[in-house]
C-alpha cells in the first residue's frame, strides 16, 4: 500500500476494491441461489439474499434430466480431446520455436497470430458439412477437433516460452552425458516444463468446456453441456436454467483456481 | 552433435498440417459456401442475407455493442490493473476474485444475470423495496430495448474484463519500476504518471487487448440468448438460426463470411493506429 495516501483516499481505494469484488462475486452468488433454491426461490417475491428453501434436491433433479448426464459426459470427453491435442501438437511446435532458428519460423509464427483475427467459432459452419461426410459430425470427437483450433494457437505460444525459459545448456549437459535428444528432452526438459504444460492444458480443458456456438452447430443428439443448454433454453424453466448456468460454472472456476499461479505467465504470454 | 536441419520442421508439421485442414481450409470453404447459387458463383446468399428482416438490426446491434463495451472493458481493466498495483497485502486475493470470470462460459455469463434481470428478479427485488416499481417487470422483452440492451452489455462488461486484466497486468509487470520512481522524483502526480509513463509504455498489451476482445465481441451470442433469446438480434446469432432453424447453410456462411471481414478490418485498423515504432519497443 502506498504509504503516501490519506487515510480518507484509503477508505475511498478500499471501498472501490470491495465494490469491484462484489461485482465479480455478487452474480455468482445470485445464480447459485437460483440453483439451489429450485422453482420455489425463482419465484419467490420480493427476493432475500437466502431464498426460503434451499437444497441440494433441486441441483439433483436438474442432473437427472434426460440429457444432462449424457451432455456433461460429452462436454468432458470433448475437453479432454481437445487437451490431448491442443499439447501433443501445440508443444512441439513451440519446442522448436523456443529451440532452433529456421527459416520459416516467422512464416509459422504468423499462421498462429493470424488465426487472433478471425471469429474462430464460425468456421464450424462449413465443418459441419464436412464432418457430416467423414462420419465426426454429432461426435464429441469432432467438437474437439472445432476446439483445438481454438487452444492450440495458445498451446504453441504458451509452450514456446515456457521451453525459452528451461536453459538450453541443461540440455547440452545431458547430451555430453550419453542421452540422445529425445532421451534428453524427456529427462530433463520435460519435468522442468511439467507445470507450466499442465497449466496449459487446463486453459485448454477451459476453453472447450466453455465454448457454445461451434459445439451447438456441430451437434444434434450427442450435445455438449454448453450445446445441450443453449438448445433447450427457451423450453426450460428458469430453475434448470440456473442449474446448468452453475453447472458450467464451477468446474471451471475451480481449475482455474487450481492453477491461479500460472495464470499471468500463461495468458500474458498469449495475449501479447 | 552434427545438427540436423528438418528437425524444427518436424516439430511443427503436425500443427501447419492441422491448422491448414481445420482453419485455412475453413476459411476457404466459408467463402465457397457463401458464393455457391444455384448453378455456379453469385451472390444469392448475399441477397438474402442483406433482405433478411433481422439483418439490419443485427448488424446495428452487434456494432452498438462492441462499440459501448470494449472501451468500457479497457477502461475498468486499466483501473483495476492500477488499483492491484497500489495494493500491498492481500494483492492476490483481490486478484484472483477480479479475474474469477476469466474462467466462465458466455452462456453461465448470460445465465448468472438472468437471476438478476428477470421479471422476479433481484434487480427488480431491490427496486420494489426503494419503492420504485410497484410489483415484477419483465425487462428482457423487445419493449424494453433499451434496458435489454444494457442488461447483455454489462454481463458482457461482467465476463470478459477479466482477460484485459490478465494482460494488462501481465504488461505492466514488464515495466521497470524505476520509471515510475523517476517521474515520481521529478514531481509528476499519479495521474501524470499514469498519463505519461505507464500508459504508453503499455501500448502493446492494450493493442492486443483490444484485437483479441474486439473480434471477440462481433462474434457475441451466448450471453445475448440466454438474456433475450431473439428479442435481440446479433449477427452470430442469425448465422446460428439461418443454419440450424432455417437449413440454409449457404445464407449461414454469408453471414459468417461478413464477421470475418469485420473482425479483419478491426485487426488491421488496430495494427494500423496503435503501431509501436521500433525504437520505443519495451
Amino acid at each position: 500500500m502506498n504509504p503516501a495516501m490519506t487515510p480518507v483516499r484509503r477508505l475511498l481505494f478500499w471501498t472501490l476494491v470491495a465494490v469491484l469484488l462484489l461485482w465479480v462475486l455478487l452474480p455468482i452468488w445470485l445464480v447459485a441461489m437460483g440453483a439451489f433454491g429450485g422453482r420455489a426461490a425463482v419465484f419467490q417475491w420480493p427476493k432475500s439474499l437466502l431464498p426460503a428453501s434451499l437444497s441440494f434436491d433441486h441441483m439433483a433433479a436438474f442432473l437427472a434430466v434426460e440429457g444432462v448426464a449424457n451432455a456433461f459426459l460429452n462436454s468432458v470427453i470433448a475437453a479432454a480431446v481437445t487437451v490431448v491435442l491442443s499439447v501433443a501438437l501445440g508443444a512441439p511446435a513451440g519446442y522448436a520455436l523456443a529451440r532452433y532458428a529456421f527459416r520459416g519460423a516467422d512464416a509459422f509464427k504468423l499462421l498462429v497470430l493470424l488465426t487472433r483475427a478471425f471469429p474462430l467459432a464460425i468456421l464450424a459452419l462449413p465443418l459441419a458439412v464436412g464432418f457430416i461426410r467423414i462420419g465426426l459430425y454429432d461426435s464429441p470427437f469432432g467438437v474437439a477437433l472445432m476446439h483445438t483450433v481454438l487452444a492450440l494457437p495458445f498451446a504453441v505460444l504458451v509452450t514456446q516460452s515456457l521451453f525459452m525459459g528451461i536453459p538450453r545448456e541443461l540440455e547440452e549437459a545431458a547430451w555430453v552425458f550419453g542421452c540422445s535428444p529425445v532421451q534428453a528432452f524427456f529427462r530433463v526438459v520435460m519435468p522442468l516444463a511439467l507445470p507450466g504444460l499442465a497449466a496449459t492444458a487446463i486453459f485448454a480443458f477451459v476453453i472447450s468446456w466453455n465454448e457454445v456456438f461451434a459445439a451447438s452447430v456441430l451437434t444434434v443428439r450427442e450435445r455438449t453441456l454448453t450445446a445441450y443448454l443453449l438448445a433447450v433454453l427457451s423450453e426450460s424453466p428458469l430453475h434448470t436454467r440456473f442449474a446448468g448456468g452453475l453447472l458450467l460454472i464451477l468446474p471451471s472456476v475451480l481449475f482455474v483456481f487450481a492453477v491461479r499461479k500460472w495464470l499471468f505467465t500463461v495468458w500474458g504470454i498469449s495475449g501479447r | 552433435m552434427a545438427p540436423k536441419p528438418w528437425v524444427p520442421y518436424l516439430l511443427i508439421a503436425p500443427a501447419v498440417l492441422f491448422l491448414g485442414a481445420l482453419f485455412l481450409l475453413p476459411l476457404v470453404q466459408t467463402l465457397v459456401l457463401s458464393l455457391q447459387g444455384e448453378g455456379g458463383l453469385s451472390f444469392a446468399n448475399y441477397a438474402r442475407m442483406l433482405g433478411d428482416l433481422n439483418f439490419a438490426d443485427a448488424l446495428r446491434n452487434t456494432f452498438l455493442l462492441t462499440l459501448v463495451v470494449v472501451p468500457v472493458q479497457i477502461a475498468l481493466a486499466l483501473l483495476m490493473a492500477t488499483m492491484i498495483a497500489r495494493i500491498g497485502a492481500g494483492r492476490d486475493l483481490v486478484l484472483w476474485v477480479w479475474v474469477i470470470p476469466l474462467a466462465i462460459s458466455d452462456l453461465a455469463a448470460g445465465l448468472a444475470w438472468l437471476a438478476i434481470l428477470q421479471s422476479t428478479g433481484y434487480l427488480n427485488s431491490v427496486l420494489f423495496a426503494l419503492g420504485l416499481l410497484d410489483g415484477p417487470t419483465p425487462w428482457l422483452t423487445q419493449e424494453t430495448p433499451v434496458v435489454l440492451f444494457i442488461g447483455i452489455a454489462l454481463a458482457e462488461i461482467w465476463r470478459a474484463t477479466a482477460i484485459v486484466l490478465v494482460i494488462l497486468v501481465a504488461g505492466m509487470q514488464l515495466i521497470p519500476k524505476e520509471f515510475g520512481e523517476a517521474a515520481e522524483v521529478f514531481g509528476a502526480s499519479p495521474w501524470q504518471r499514469f498519463r505519461r509513463v505507464t500508459l504508453p509504455l503499455l501500448k502493446p498489451s492494450i493493442q492486443s487487448a483490444l484485437i483479441l476482445r474486439t473480434v471477440l465481441a462481433f462474434e457475441v451470442f451466448a450471453v445475448v440468448y440466454a438474456l433475450g433469446g431473439r428479442n435481440f438480434p446479433v449477427l452470430v446469432g442469425e448465422a446460428y438460426v439461418w443454419q440450424g432453424e432455417n437449413q440454409n447453410t449457404g445464407v449461414a456462411a454469408a453471414y459468417a463470411a461478413l464477421i470475418m471481414l469485420i473482425s479483419m478490418l478491426a485487426t488491421f485498423v488496430y495494427l494500423r493506429v496503435l503501431r509501436t515504432p521500433r525504437e520505443q519497443m519495451a
